[in-house]
This record gives C-alpha cells, sequence and structure tokens, in this order.
C-alpha cells in the first residue's frame, strides 16, 4: 500500500487549500464512493442471488421470491446424492494437479534459459513462444484429437495431462519477465563460487523468483480447474472421467428443472477457487500485475 | 532445452503444419484423409450458411465487449485509485466474479436472468419495467452474455489499477502546476502513462473473443434446456436461440467434434489462424501512434 501513501499530498510545505476548494474535494471524494459502493454491490448480487437460491426450495426457485423461506440447507446435502460430485472433484484434482507439477518441472527451466542465457534460437524460440500466446487453441486442436484418437487415449485425462509437461506458453513467458528483473551480479556470485548454471537455476534463481512460481502455480491451477474446452473433447463422451466443469455444465440435463440444486452445485465448484483466493490473495495480485505492467 | 523443444514440435509445430494439410483433405476419422483440394475452402466462403452467421456473431461480440470491459476496468480503476478508505475490500469484490469458474458463472447467470422467475426480472417488474427475454431471445442472448463478460472484468481491472498507480506522481503535480483540470490531467498524464497497458488488454480481450466457446455452449445448452424441457443438452442446441449464440468457434466445435468433419474444421481453423494473427498485427503496428512507453527503449 506504500503507493497510496505516495499519492498523498507531496513532501514540500504546502499552503492549507482554500475552504471552498476542501469543500469541492470532500464532495468529490463522497460522489466517488458512493459510485465505487454502487458498482460493489451490483459485482456481489449475483453471488448474493445464487447463494440465495441455492438455500430455496424447488417450488420456491421457480416463484419470483428473492428471499428463501424456509432455509432448506438440506440441498447441499441432496446435491452429493443426486451427483457424483466426489468422482468429479477427484477427476478435477488428478488434472489440476498433475498438469500444474508439469507446468512448474518444465517451465521454470525453459524461462530461465530464454531470459538469461544467450543461445543460438534463443530469440526465435522467444518469438515461438510468443506466437504459441496468442493463437487460439482451436487452431491445433484437430490434429491433436486424431492424434490421441490413433493412441487411443481419447476418453481418458492424458490429452488434457500430458502436453502441460513439455512447457506451456503462458507460463514461460510470465517466468521469463520476472527473471529478467533478477539482478546479474546475484547469478555470477553464484558462478564464480563455482555453481554450474543449472544449480544457479535451483539455488539461486528459484529463491528468488518465489512470488512468480507461486503465481504460476496458482495461474496453472485454476486455469486447469476452470477448463472446459479441452475436457470437452476428450471426456465428454465418457462421463467417468467428467472433471467439474463438465459434470456442472451437465448437471441441469441430469436432473430437469432443479434450479436450487443446480445452484447450490454452482456454488460448491466456486467455492475452492475463491477459497483459494483468500489463502492466496497476494500472490494473486502481484501474479494478475505481473503478466499486464512488464507486457 | 531438448525436451521442450520436442514438445513445441509435438504440441504446437506439428499440429499447426498438419491443421493445414487437413484443410485440403476429406477426413472423416474412420478412412485415411482424401485430397480434395480447395473443395473446403470452397464450400466455407461460397456455400456453408452458417460461417457468416457465426463471423457476424463473433465480430459483433468482440465489438461490443471489448470496448465496453475496457471502459468498465479503466472507470473502475480510475475510481479505485482515488479512493481513500476500503481500497483493499473494493479491490477484492470487484476481483472475485473474475475467479468464479465460467461454467459456474454462466449457469448462474442463466438463471439470474431468466424471464419468467429470474430475480433480475421480477426487481425489474417491482420497478415497472417489463424485463426482457435474455437468453431466451435471439436479439438479447448476446447482451446477456456481454453482461456476463463485463461482470468477469476484475483481471483487467486489477492491471489498470496498478498501472494508474506507478504513474509518477511529478507528472500530476506538475500538471496541477501548470493549471490542468481533472479532465485534462486524466487525458494527458493518466492515460499517456497506462497506454501500453490498455492495448495489452484490447489485444487480449480480441484474442479471447476470437475463441469465446465456453460461456456461449453452455449457456445455449442451459437456456434450450431451460426453454423446452428436453432431457439432451449437448450437440443439438449449439447456437441456441436461433444460432444468436453460434459464434465461429462454436460452430467449429460442432464441425470438428460432433460431425467429425476433420477436414472442414481445418480448413476453419486456419481462417482462424490467420486472422487471430493478422489482427494482432495490426493492433500492434497501429498501436505505435497511440501507445507510450515511457523513456525505456524497446
Amino acid at each position: 500500500m506504500t503507493t497510496i501513501e505516495a499519492a498523498a499530498p507531496a513532501t514540500f510545505v504546502r499552503r492549507r487549500p482554500p475552504a471552498h476548494v476542501r469543500r469541492r474535494r470532500f464532495l468529490v471524494a463522497v460522489a466517488n464512493h458512493s459510485v465505487l459502493i454502487a458498482a460493489a454491490i451490483a459485482f456481489l448480487l449475483p453471488f448474493l442471488f445464487i447463494v440465495m437460491t441455492s438455500l430455496m426450495t424447488n417450488d420456491q426457485a421457480l416463484s419470483p421470491r428473492i428471499w428463501p423461506h424456509p432455509f432448506a440447507w438440506h440441498n447441499y446435502v441432496d446435491v452429493f446424492t443426486k451427483a457424483p460430485l466426489w468422482r468429479w472433484t477427484l477427476n478435477t484434482l488428478v488434472y489440476s494437479t498433475l498438469a500444474t507439477l508439469g507446468v512448474l518441472v518444465s517451465s521454470v527451466p525453459v524461462a530461465y534459459a530464454l531470459a538469461r542465457l544467450r543461445w543460438r534460437g534463443s530469440q526465435v524460440a522467444f518469438m515461438i513462444v510468443l506466437i504459441a500466446l496468442m493463437l487460439p487453441p482451436q487452431v491445433t486442436v484437430v490434429p491433436l484429437y486424431v492424434m490421441w484418437a490413433k493412441l487411443h487415449l481419447v476418453g481418458t485425462l492424458w490429452p488434457v495431462i500430458l502436453p502441460n509437461w513439455l512447457g506451456d506458453a503462458f507460463s514461460i513467458f510470465l517466468l521469463r519477465q520476472f527473471f529478467l528483473t533478477i539482478p546479474e551480479e546475484y547469478l555470477d556470485a553464484a558462478r564464480v563460487d563455482g555453481c554450474g548454471e543449472l544449480r544457479v537455476l535451483f539455488t539461486v534463481v528459484v529463491r528468488l523468483a518465489k512470488p512468480a512460481i507461486a503465481a504460476v502455480a496458482l495461474f496453472s491451477f485454476l486455469y486447469t480447474f476452470n477448463d472446459f474446452f479441452l475436457p470437452l473433447l476428450y471426456v465428454g463422451e465418457n462421463s467417468h472421467n467428467w472433471v467439474l466443469s463438465i459434470g456442472l455444465s451437465e448437471f441441469r440435463s441430469l436432473h430437469q428443472v432443479q434450479w436450487n440444486l443446480t445452484m447450490a452445485a454452482t456454488l460448491l465448484v466456486m467455492a475452492p477457487v475463491i477459497i483459494l483466493f483468500f489463502l492466496a490473495q497476494k500472490a494473486f495480485v502481484e501474479g494478475v500485475t505481473l503478466t499486464g505492467v512488464k507486457g | 532445452m531438448s525436451p521442450w523443444i520436442l514438445g513445441f514440435s509435438v504440441f504446437f509445430g506439428y499440429p499447426l503444419v498438419m491443421s493445414v494439410y487437413l484443410s485440403f483433405t476429406h477426413y472423416d476419422l474412420l478412412s485415411p484423409p482424401r485430397w480434395i483440394g480447395l473443395a473446403n475452402y470452397r464450400y466455407l466462403i461460397d456455400v456453408d450458411p452458417q460461417i457468416w452467421t457465426s463471423v457476424k456473431n463473433t465480430l459483433w461480440f468482440i465489438a461490443v465487449a471489448v470496448p465496453l470491459q475496457v471502459l468498465f476496468a479503466f472507470g473502475i480503476a480510475l475510481m479505485l485509485a482515488r479512493a481513500h478508505t476500503g481500497i483493499g475490500i473494493f479491490r477484492t469484490i470487484f476481483y472475485l466474479p473474475a475467479l468464479a469458474p465460467p461454467v459456474a458463472a454462466t449457469l448462474g447467470f442463466v438463471y439470474i436472468l431468466n424471464p419468467a422467475t429470474g430475480p433480475v426480472n421480477t426487481i425489474l417488474g417491482h420497478l415497472g419495467i417489463q424485463g426482457p427475454l435474455w437468453f431466451q431471445d435471439p436479439s438479447w442472448s448476446k447482451p446477456s452474455l456481454v453482461l456476463l463478460s463485463i461482470w468477469g472484468v476484475g483481471n483487467t481491472m486489477i492491471i489498470f489499477l496498478a498501472a494508474i498507480l506507478d504513474a509518477p506522481r511529478q507528472l500530476y503535480e506538475s500538471a496541477e502546476l501548470d493549471g490542468a483540470g481533472p479532465l485534462r490531467r486524466l487525458r494527458w498524464v493518466t492515460l499517456p502513462t497506462i497506454s501500453p497497458v490498455i492495448l495489452f488488454a484490447v489485444i487480449l480481450g480480441v484474442i479471447q473473443g476470437l475463441q469465446y466457446f465456453t460461456q456461449a455452449y453452455v449457456a445455449a445448452g442451459v437456456a434450450s434446456g431451460q426453454a423446452s424441457q428436453a432431457a439432451d443438452v449437448t450437440a443439438g442446441n449449439l447456437g441456441y436461440p436461433l444460432d444468436s449464440t453460434l459464434f465461429y468457434p462454436v460452430l467449429l466445435y460442432q464441425h470438428g467434434f460432433t460431425d467429425f468433419q476433420m477436414g472442414y474444421a481445418s480448413a476453419m481453423s486456419v481462417l482462424l489462424l490467420v486472422v487471430s494473427f493478422s489482427v494482432t498485427l495490426v493492433i500492434v503496428v497501429n498501436s505505435r501512434r497511440w501507445v507510450h512507453y515511457g523513456g525505456m527503449a524497446r
């Protein structure tokens, strides 16, 4: 929050502004806050509606009532008996965890090589990373699908997990941007002490880049947790391997019009992400900022 | 490096080249690809009636959603930067929706905006306004998706906020001493200093618009189920209502993965490749005119 302090009036001596200026500033501040509060309420309302509906009985959810009466806490028990939520959660965790591990193991060394080592083709390699970052996944999806179909892996989660173990363009890009900010002297000091490049990477760089690595881990976990398109392609036909995003999208068709249970399931799928956010708020905000400002 | 060079060739280079090759073939996964020259492209441009619908839908969405997203994110970030109290709480509130998994957020919006009993139309009704049919009406389904995308604008907002707070304080002070009012400070100090970030948000928005799939797919599936009570939500109702949410990636999915016309889907993806590449190029090249990169050598 130091930046906010810096925004307060300056270091040199200043006369107290005249009364009408102070009054105008006060009014502007009030107006500013009112608009902010109104916008904040508008942003929170969808959450509130979802929570309310998830606590209604089915009849009530289909009526124009907004406040549940009585509160149907039992929905959160029923949801687990109506759909294999635990199975979907387990599949999602397998996908997210294995993919995130893969991204970290594969992307950190590549990002380091792109940021710090001079080698033939490093510029070209970075351009390729950028292009891979820009292009929609739909561009390469057909041949990849054909490839996995030939390997008889369509219907399993391998087609969505394995590619992450061979590098992820977004993570490589983000890590490279961070590695560029590490002063060369630290690395040289380690090299003078007789460290090879690999040891420099694993002792010095990884330790200094902890926030960036945490952000990459978070983002890739979230990305895979939310991912819908690729799981739909590869496990859409095999409900045994459905992840939460697929299960949730089919939830209503499995149970017809039960909006109250659907909203309970919706909330349960949102919950882990939101809890994760509150546990790791700092890493989040730093990570998001890193993607934008250094770009 | 070699494992990653391998990775990029297997999962990026090879499929890119294969896409181009397959786009000249007829391929249904069962029998080997058969060379048919430009027939896919000819069908795509001259015959397929859905292509133009999907292109129009996609362009409409990008043209409306991206400017609105940037505007909202910028407005909120600006107000946040000026707020002296509660900045942390506000920031969290505006960021939370961006975290909501897209499938969950879409489901929530289809319910909240359901015409008969949804809370939004109920409240509008109390105010004496007849609410629209939202996801059930071909002319309101895309605006509903735009609303959903504005709700999730938190990422962009955080990036803007960081950039605004990063702007050198001296610039504002000297502008103020020169007698520049708040509006002129906004135009000549704030905007130029954060222009690279705005450019980034626009590029990202356009790219995401070109691959917009999940929300459209889920909204169409759920909303159509709601209308017909039919149990089968998949496939049959892509683009519901009346192809109004049939975006380019949705049509590509339909051709490739429900009809298994791999050759034709490849032709569509090659076109998408060309378009997204040139769009990015055009934005980046034109940006030199209005983006200000400070003193940094780039």
